[in-house]
């Protein structure tokens, strides 16, 4: 018997990234990740900065998400996110580039820096890196 | 009637006019097909974040935030959007028209223009412009969407605008651009908003939703989300808007210059052969009066 599945669509503000059935997804939510098999529980989360993971049949894959929301509700999991990437598509070689540069900026310390924004960036650029590598 | 080089001269004239509509009209054919996947594209996200942002908000009736105030309005805002240039036949027109209609019914309402045209239109007509926008690229603008949206929403939680409305035209095909007035704050309607492929599951039950963290900070970052989105939103439905109005401008004057084009050329043949007959019938009349 074919295993149960669930709807998984991927939106950005610029276009739809993914929109197929998957057996298991991990989003990373506010408070922590978040898995969902099918037939979960209705649930709405922000999430944060991270990693998704999603098993389809027996490969797994993974997108960087930057920020957004995951709904929930009978077997279709929504993740709308500012950004999202799936993992072949991520330049690795600009997202340790962009890594070394956030770093730099957050040694720096000088007060013209913005902290915030340094910090942001760096988390994005792990965030793509820990994508791309898994 | 015209004379032969007055004629030539024309028909020489709409042929340049003729080469640039056609270039013009091939550019737009292009753009428009660029935009018009980016709108599409784009369309499903807007409707998602109406569909969650509706279902967050019909679980949270009674929570306040600054984005759901609903004040009596007294001071409104406008924001206007039109394309930067024009020649797109009467699109940035439509939209003006439906804003200035809309406006009038308040007093003293405040603009905010984006897009060169509503800028001239309204500064012209001594309307209070309070930001204007323009020089606006071939995509939409992420960074001048967040201006946009950040001063709209400030103004708004300050209380110094007691509502504030989007004007726009909805891209509906190539040949239909809808202009629209919308309610951009206080956001309403939270909870009646549901895409209609979804209204019918929704009927069934009100399913009781896990919300992590909790309602009020979901509701805090998906409502700047929302009216992020409707900017961004506009801005592609516009673009694509903008392309396809002027490329069928611009196919209809190609069209008119090749009519033009053939009348004269019809004009100028008939006055050449008058002026033929006209040179025989002066040979013949002079060899007849030498004999």
């Amino acid at each position: 018997m074919a295993e149960k599945n669930q709807r998984l669509e991927i939106v950005t503000p610029e276009r739809m990234i993914l929109d197929e059935d998957v057996r298991f997804v991990v989003v990373p939510g506010e408070e922590g990740e978040l898995g969902f098999l099918p037939d979960h529980a209705p649930l709405v989360s922000s999430l944060k900065t991270g990693v998704l993971r999603l098993q389809k049949d027996s490969e797994t894959s993974s997108i960087a998400i930057h920020g957004g929301f995951v709904e929930v509700r009978g077997s279709r999991v929504t993740v709308l996110a500012s950004i999202a990437e799936k993992a072949n598509e991520i330049d690795l070689s600009r997202a340790q580039d962009a890594k070394q540069r956030a770093q730099q900026r957050l040694e720096q310390k000088a007060s013209e820096v913005d902290i915030d924004r340094a910090q942001t960036a760096l988390k994005r650029a792990l965030t793509r890196e820990k994508a791309a590598e898994q | 009637m015209a004379s032969l080089r007055d004629l030539r001269r024309r028909i020489q004239g709409i042929k340049k006019t003729r080469q640039v509509t056609k270039a013009m009209q091939a550019v737009s054919a292009a753009k428009m097909r660029r935009a018009q996947e980016d709108v599409l594209a784009a369309r499903p996200f807007a409707r998602r974040v109406r569909g969650v942002l509706g279902r967050v908000g019909s679980a949270s009736v009674g929570v306040q935030h600054p984005l759901l105030t609903v004040r009596k309005p007294e001071k409104v805002a406008y924001i206007v959007m039109t394309g930067d240039r024009g020649l797109c036949g009467a699109f940035n027109g439509n939209i003006i028209r439906k804003a200035e209609e809309a406006v009038k019914q308040h007093q003293d309402a405040d603009l905010i223009c984006v897009g060169r045209k509503s800028r001239d239109f309204f500064r012209k007509r001594k309307y209070n412009i309070v930001r204007e926008y323009i020089g606006i690229g071939e995509s939409a603008d992420l960074e001048l969407t967040r201006e946009v949206v950040k001063y709209a929403s400030d103004k708004f939680t300050d209380e110094e605008y007691d509502e504030v409305y989007l004007v726009y035209a909805e891209f509906v095909n190539a040949l239909v651009q809808k202009p629209m007035v919308e309610k951009l704050l206080p956001v309403e309607n939270l909870g009646s908003e549901n895409d209609q492929g979804e209204k019918q599951e929704e009927k069934g039950a009100r399913v009781e939703y896990i919300f992590e963290p909790d309602v009020e900070s979901m509701l805090a970052q998906l409502l700047p989300m929302y009216v992020e989105n409707s900017i961004f939103q506009a801005f592609l439905e516009n673009k694509a808007g903008e392309h396809s109005a002027r490329m069928t401008a611009m196919d209809n004057a190609t069209k008119n210059a090749d009519e033009m084009i053939e009348n004269l050329t019809l004009s100028l043949n008939r006055a050449r052969q008058a002026a033929i007959t006209t040179e025989i019938n002066e040979i013949v009349g002079g060899a007849a009066a030498l004999e």
